[in-house]
């Protein structure tokens, strides 16, 4: 066993040698890992390669849930939502080949948002690696950009420590997908188990940065020093579980702080230091004011260019402080001026002890006007429009009205998840399931399945548009099945909004495909079984999102919207920060 | 900042696919290796890449970082030329009856410093190593003799300011530094915990 490649960094083996072994197959020990790691759900499809594991499967079906979605990529991004509402490890079975090629795009997904997923995929038989074997791809190498990890086991004996290091490295540091190819005769192999063991050591694997707090130091001089400190945070402190730490330091320091897409709900948004989101279709003030404050804290987000917009006017003049536990992202957009390397959860605490309790009244009240402005000039009709066309706004307005910001709100991509993300009110952390690095269209669907999974007893709304809702429509077969209790929400503009916005600002308004028909959704859902109705008079929107929330059981609702509705304000591309337009 | 050449320096398992991943780095952002070099270090199964590219710093220093998260590699280093002490390799095959009949071709050698590996009545094999600037030279110069055959190895380097990763390794193997142990062995040297 001390042959095989995987033992050289784990204790699996060495304390092993005294322990009483059973024989098992290399599928049961998959199953057992996954029990002795706490995993409860698993979203996969069978096939060839995978048979011996669903076969062993067949007698854990009662520990271990299993939902069998429609298309692999929806296998994903349910594990993805799943780990997003639950702050657990999501759990894939998919087959080699066309299976495993079915996870590329949720596992970029999951990449480059940080999403702890493991995936399991079957593969051929050892023997006929590199043959061009029936269902045969080359899944490490087709994968190794998009995983933080992969690894092939063609033993059984390699099965406990391949899945312990998966969950190890899925879920520390910076989380991120994990992909396990198994081939069809480790998953067969009857081999001497001795038990498994979690890992928590790697050694060429430092998920945890040791802390210096001189840097901390330098952080809290230049934060105490400030007279127009700004905060940035994003889904860091989600992942850290950093909540109330980060609460504690923003109400001592007194400094208005702005989510990134991904760092929604980490705040509550009625929190009266909450100043909004930022980036391109972001809030006004603290898209304005970046280029404004003296000292800039960055705290687990990554200064993606949509937040940035254009970088060299970004933030010129303020002095940055950088929170993250991945060192690759300090100073890689942004340089920062005081880098606090390390888990927020740690490095949050100990900058609030060494800062003043301070109010930044007048900074405050800069953002609250700008906050007006925008109100005045785009809010304030997005969410009661004059004309009897309905906007987006005002049917997000009016689930917040009926949820009071309790629901898990999960979106797709395009100008539905813009303006879900702007006015959605969220109470609660971990509340905000978008794709936020990738722009997956077809997330939203897939991705509130595995969330009510991952929080069943909350209210989970899926705000999807027309174009995404098309791209994994056949997850309907999994709700149907499996009874997720899905809201689903279709604001229908009859477009691509988000191109089509792009086309009319930026093209000369030449449309060019995006114009998208739809079936009959409501009739589509119905032939699954889920219960729906469309809408498109403001008089029943209030009832009709009722209805839907309070039905016991997956609920189908499409809403017709304006069909040339923009979403402002905006940044252009190539833009800074402070030329966001608002109309 | 001015582009130079740099060599990235990476201690890694030794497990297979690493020089994919590694290499996927470098063409995601269209940068060409110059020359990579795969081999055992100085610590017992740890492996050492040793990669040449033409790049400035700031772009290296972030591929480095890069790099570093990648599970399985230890560490990344990046020096200039001036901090490494390096040798390429080259081989060359050339008829023999050039070599002992054209003196130039002696001389050649001599200046150059190869020797023979194989000598047989065809041809004759040479070794020589240096900077690659030396190795195309000779090449260079050989050309003009009939040169049969040519190879040059990937840049292997020495960093001239390392105490090896003996001593580094431990601290990777040890699960949890306790705290007291962290603060004592980290905080002294401020700069060079963080920067690569």
């Amino acid at each position: 066993m001390n042959t095989l490649e995987i033992t050289k960094d784990n204790s699996q083996s060495d304390s092993n040698r005294n322990v009483e072994t059973i024989q098992l197959s290399g599928s049961q020990a998959v199953l057992e890992a996954l029990l002795a790691e706490g995993v409860d759900t698993i979203f996969g499809y069978p096939g060839g390669a995978i048979m011996p594991i669903y076969d062993a499967l067949y007698d854990y079906s009662e520990k271990l849930k299993h939902i069998l979605v429609r298309h692999e990529q929806g296998g994903i991004h349910a594990a993805q939502g799943y780990a997003r509402t639950s702050g657990r490890v999501g759990v894939v079975f998919a087959t080699s080949g066309p299976g495993a090629t079915n996870l590329v795009t949720g596992l970029a997904d999951a990449m480059i948002d940080s999403n702890p997923v493991v995936c399991i995929t079957g593969q051929v038989f050892a023997h006929l690696l590199g043959t061009d074997a029936f269902q045969e791809t080359d899944v490490i190498n087709i994968t190794a950009p998009v995983t933080k990890w992969n690894y092939q086991v063609t033993d059984a004996c390699e099965i406990p420590t391949a899945l312990a290091k998966a969950f190890h490295v899925a879920r520390t540091g910076r989380p991120g997908p994990v992909l396990i190819d198994i081939t069809k005769n480790a998953q067969i192999q009857l081999f001497d188990y001795a038990g498994y063991q979690v890992c928590n050591h790697i050694r060429s694997y430092r998920p945890k940065p040791i802390v210096r707090r001189e840097y901390v130091q330098q952080a809290a001089e230049l934060i105490n020093a400030a007279q127009k400190p700004f905060i940035l945070f994003g889904q860091g402190v989600i992942l850290g579980k950093a909540e109330n730490e980060f609460k504690a330091f923003i109400e001592k320091a007194g400094i208005p702080a702005a989510a990134t897409v991904m760092g929604l709900s980490a705040l509550e948004t009625d929190h009266p230091l909450h100043v909004g989101m930022l980036g391109m279709h972001g809030n006004y003030a603290p898209n304005v004011l970046t280029n404004d404050c003296d000292v800039l804290i960055a705290i687990g987000m990554r200064f993606d260019d949509r937040v940035t917009g254009r970088l060299d006017k970004y933030a010129k003049q303020a002095k940055v402080v950088h929170l993250d536990i991945d060192p690759a992202e300090i100073d890689k957009n942004v340089k920062a001026t005081v880098p606090v390397w390390g888990d927020c959860k740690e490095t949050l605490p100990l900058l609030t002890e060494l800062v003043t309790q301070r109010e930044h009244k007048e900074w405050l009240t800069r953002f609250r006007e700008l906050e007006q402005e925008e109100i005045k000039e785009v809010i304030h009709n997005e969410l009661n429009p004059t004309t009897d066309i309905m906007t987006m706004g005002e049917v997000i307005k009016t689930v917040n009205e009926l949820t009071g910001g309790d629901a898990v709100i999960v979106t797709d991509v395009g100008q539905h998840q813009m303006v879900a993300c702007r006015y959605a009110k969220f109470n609660q952390s971990k509340s905000n399931v978008t794709s936020g690095g990738l722009g997956t269209m077809g997330f939203g669907l897939p991705a509130a399945i595995g969330a009510w999974y991952g929080a069943p007893d909350r209210t989970v709304v899926a705000v999807i548009g027309d174009g995404g809702i098309q791209m994994t429509i056949q997850e309907f077969g999994t709700i149907m099945q499996f009874g997720a209790k899905v809201k689903i929400l279709v604001l229908n503009n009859e477009f691509l909004g988000m191109v089509r916005q792009w086309q009319q600002l930026f093209h000369d308004k030449r449309y060019s495909f995006v114009n998208i028909t739809s079936p009959d959704f409501v009739t589509v859902a119905k032939g699954y079984g889920i219960p729906g109705r469309s809408i498109n008079d403001r008089t029943n929107l209030k009832q009709a999102l009722q209805e839907m929330i309070d039905y016991d059981g997956s609920y189908f609702l499409e809403v017709m919207v304006g069909k040339e509705n923009n979403v402002f304000p905006m940044v252009p591309q190539g833009s800074s920060v402070s030329e966001i337009r608002l109309k | 900042m001015e582009k130079q050449e740099y060599t990235i320096t990476l201690y890694t398992e030794n497990s297979i696919g690493m020089i994919g991943r590694i290499s996927i780095i470098f063409s995601r952002r269209k940068i060409n290796i110059e020359s990579l070099n795969t081999s055992p270090s100085e610590a017992e199964g740890i492996h050492r890449f040793t990669i040449v590219i033409n790049e400035t710093e700031e772009v290296v220093r972030k591929l480095c970082r890069q790099i570093e998260k990648q599970v399985e590699v230890l560490k990344a280093y990046y020096n200039t030329n001036d901090e490494v002490i390096w040798q390429e390799q080259a081989l060359y095959k050339v008829p023999t009856d050039v070599v002992t009949e054209k003196a130039p071709v002696e001389r050649l050698l001599r200046q150059y410093g190869a020797s023979a590996v194989v000598i047989r009545n065809d041809y004759t094999v040479f070794e020589t190593a240096g900077h690659r600037e030396e190795i195309d030279a000779l090449t260079e110069a050989l050309a003009e003799y009939n040169l049969i055959e040519f190879v040059r190895s990937a840049r292997i380097a020495i960093i001239k300011d390392s105490e090896g990763f003996h001593k580094k390794l431990k601290e990777f193997e040890e699960a949890e530094p306790a705290s007291e142990v962290v603060e004592n062995k980290y905080l002294n040297k401020q700069d060079k915990v963080f920067t690569m």
